[in-house]
């Protein structure tokens, strides 16, 4: 399947295929992020985290439009503000979504998982209903059209770029609130021995609503970075679910590193293949190579050792 | 004299009811095309009790039993499609006596996998052997490790993504996202007319009963009993001496097995096979099926599936808006509310009640008060 390229070529390919592959990644990581943590520290399956995305998407999309339509002239820095509304409204439907259904269910790990597919797909009659069963797009501001050429045969797209850094930043900020902050080392004392924290004055109730709000948050900032670099429809979020869980469990849940690790790869070693194959049979090839390596070692690529 | 290894008198009464109902009285009542109907939706009960096996007494949630129906569905559709592709049918063919859509991709040759399906005899083989060898190999890589819970829950569901990506990515071998439509004959016996599906329903809720027999056999062997220990108490059932993941595997191949006879009969009496279900969305409503039933009744696993299909027909007919409202809710007030489902209500508030209103009629026998004492006190 080389034969054809010469070296230089494949370098060039391996490298815009690359880079298609962290896009693919930012997306994966920013989805995985909030899962893992919901995944990892209250066991709960949230089959609807692909819908919350959406809502983030479609919150950016409102904002986009409400920004174009009054408020032409601020219009490139839109995003920055429903980065924010789509983290703030897919957080608060999280908590209430907690409080209403999952706080029953912790005890019932397989339920969750259930309950929070009916919630999936009411959601997403929600959106056909309310946005209609089309696919919507954002215009995106000038600033993020076109491309950096790098080398003569090497060209990144900018908006890709931009999504990039913001995982980035969005990375480097749960770590800090995960392992820095003293919220951050409640919610990990919860995760290892939730009797136990309770005992020593953590209100459990009250991290399990806030932990499940902040992945549900991310998970909305996710689909406000979704929107860069592609269409948003009622079921789009529902087309990443599975794959998502993939990477938590690939990576180990409750392991921030094993997420990003699982992440790049599987993300890595589906664009790469893409080139050489069809899509389909790229997809196919990663998801069994996963499902392979995981009958190999359950416990994913990065296990946390908690004492049961 | 009903007290066996099968089933004790109050289950040998709903069994012979769910007879009469399926035997007697839908057919009396319904045209043909909606007997038809009721057959397809009885195609995913099997799935269903195989999933109260699995999942009910096993507590191990398959979310890809879509995959053992398709593999069942699909082997079947592959000797039907294979009858329906003779030389005379495929004339106007470029490469005729292969199917339609193999002709439209531009392969010329029967690939070598389905040579076989020309046997009557190696594709009901198949039905059983390829589902249950693949759970057989999914389940010991996954329980020898002990790999269980959501670990499994969220596998299954992967190899139900793989499995449908690949079918609709492969359209040369297996018809892609269209399936295998234009199903004709079985041996010659045209599948089509009314008299053949009238037939056909039969044979279906016959399969159904052997598999709800076995389904019974295992709940009452000791075998079923592990398995509910298991469920409960794993680490003890592994300390009393136990292979724990052979029981599970066993649970699992059972369950896959009797999804893959519910697939086959789909393709039978629906006259297609297609690859939406195979994937995510109809695996996980199966789980629905059951969970409405009542994961633990075997009975429960056929209304629920009756229920909710006909819920979603005429649902989705009149109000087609509503209708995901009314399954998510559905999901959510089952798990909420009713973990037992169908059979959880009836057996709290309606099985009472009937039990009274026969107790009070019967000529009492000698003694027989006090044991109605001990076994009614609980349930008041």
């Amino acid at each position: 399947m080389f034969g054809d390229y010469s070296l230089g070529d494949l370098g060039s390919i391996f490298v815009m295929q690359g880079f298609a592959g962290l896009i693919l990644f930012s997306v994966y990581v920013l989805m995985a992020l909030g899962l893992a943590i919901i995944f990892g520290q209250m066991g709960v399956i949230n089959m609807a985290h692909g819908e919350f995305m959406i809502l983030g998407a479609y919150v950016t999309w409102m904002t986009s439009n409400i920004f174009q339509s009054y408020l032409p002239s601020l219009f490139s820095g839109y995003f920055f503000l429903a980065m924010i509304l789509a983290f703030v409204a897919s957080g608060a439907l999280g908590m209430l979504v907690e409080w209403v259904l999952i706080r029953h269910l912790y005890k019932r790990p397989l339920d969750t998982l259930l309950a929070t597919w009916g919630l999936s797909l009411m959601l997403q009659q929600a959106y056909r209903s309310v946005f209609g069963a089309r696919e919507v797009g954002v215009e995106l501001p000038q600033w993020m059209l076109g491309s950096l050429h790098v080398t003569d045969s090497i060209e990144v797209p900018i908006n890709g770029v931009f999504v990039m850094c913001l995982t980035l930043l969005i990375t480097v900020c749960v770590a800090y609130v995960m392992y820095k902050s003293r919220w951050g080392r409640q919610v990990r004392a919860v995760v290892q021995n939730r009797v136990m924290a309770g005992a020593v004055g953590i209100n459990t109730e009250k991290v399990d609503r806030y932990t499940y709000g902040l992945g549900c948050g991310i998970a909305g900032i996710a689909g406000s970075a979704f929107t860069m670099i592609g269409s948003t429809g009622p079921t789009s979020g529902q087309l990443y679910i599975v794959d998502t869980f993939l990477v938590v469990v690939f990576g180990g849940a409750a392991s921030l590193l094993g997420t990003i690790a699982s992440a790049f790869s599987i993300s890595q070693t589906q664009s790469t293949l893409e080139f050489f194959m069809s899509g389909s049979m790229a997809k196919v090839l990663t998801l069994l190579a996963v499902v392979g390596i995981l009958m190999l070692r359950p416990q994913g690529l990065f296990a946390l050792k908690v004492r049961k | 004299m009903t007290d066996n290894r099968f089933f004790n008198r109050s289950e040998f009464i709903g069994i012979l009811v769910l007879a009469v109902f399926l035997m007697v009285i839908l057919p009396l009542t319904l045209d043909v095309f909606r007997l038809n109907l009721v057959a397809k939706y009885l195609t995913y009960a099997f799935v269903a009790l195989g999933l109260v096996v699995c999942w009910g007494y096993g507590g191990i949630l398959s979310l890809g039993q879509g995959v053992f129906f398709g593999l069942g569905g699909y082997c079947m559709a592959m000797f039907l499609k294979l009858e329906a592709s003779s030389v005379e049918n495929t004339k106007i063919q470029s490469t005729p006596g292969i199917p339609d859509f193999m002709d439209w991709n531009q392969i010329t040759a029967l690939p070598l996998f389905w040579k076989p399906f020309s046997s009557l005899t190696f594709t009901i083989a198949a039905i059983i052997l390829v589902p249950g060898i693949f759970a057989l190999i999914i389940g010991t890589a996954m329980f020898k490790r002990r790999v269980g819970g959501t670990y499994f829950a969220i596998i299954t569901q992967a190899v139900a993504a793989i499995l449908t990506i690949l079918i609709v990515g492969q359209q040369g071998y297996t018809g892609g996202i269209n399936g295998m439509t234009d199903l004709r004959t079985l041996k010659g016996w045209d599948i089509r007319p009314d008299h053949a599906k009238v037939v056909l329903y039969f044979f279906e809720v016959g399969c159904l009963f052997v598999c709800i027999m076995i389904a019974q056999f295992v709940r009452h062997s000791k075998l079923g009993r592990i398995l509910v220990a298991m469920r409960e108490k794993e680490d003890r059932v592994r300390f009393s001496g136990y292979s724990v993941a052979n029981f599970k595997i066993f649970a699992f191949c059972v369950a896959a097995v009797f999804a893959a006879i519910g697939g086959a009969m789909f393709a039978l009496n629906v006259g297609f096979m297609s690859p939406s279900f195979v994937g995510i969305v109809p695996s996980i409503e199966m789980v629905i099926y059951t969970a409405v039933g009542g994961r633990l009744s075997i009975l429960g696993a056929v209304y629920g599936t009756l229920l909710v299909n006909f819920a979603k027909t005429s649902l989705s007919e009149t109000f087609p808006e509503l209708w995901l409202f009314g399954l998510g809710g559905l999901f959510i007030a089952v798990v909420l509310a009713f973990p037992n489902g169908l059979a959880g209500i009836w057996g709290d508030y309606v099985q009472p009640h009937i039990d009274r209103l026969i107790s009070s009629r019967k000529p009492k026998p000698e003694g027989w008060t006090d044991k109605s004492v001990t076994d009614g006190a609980p349930a008041e």
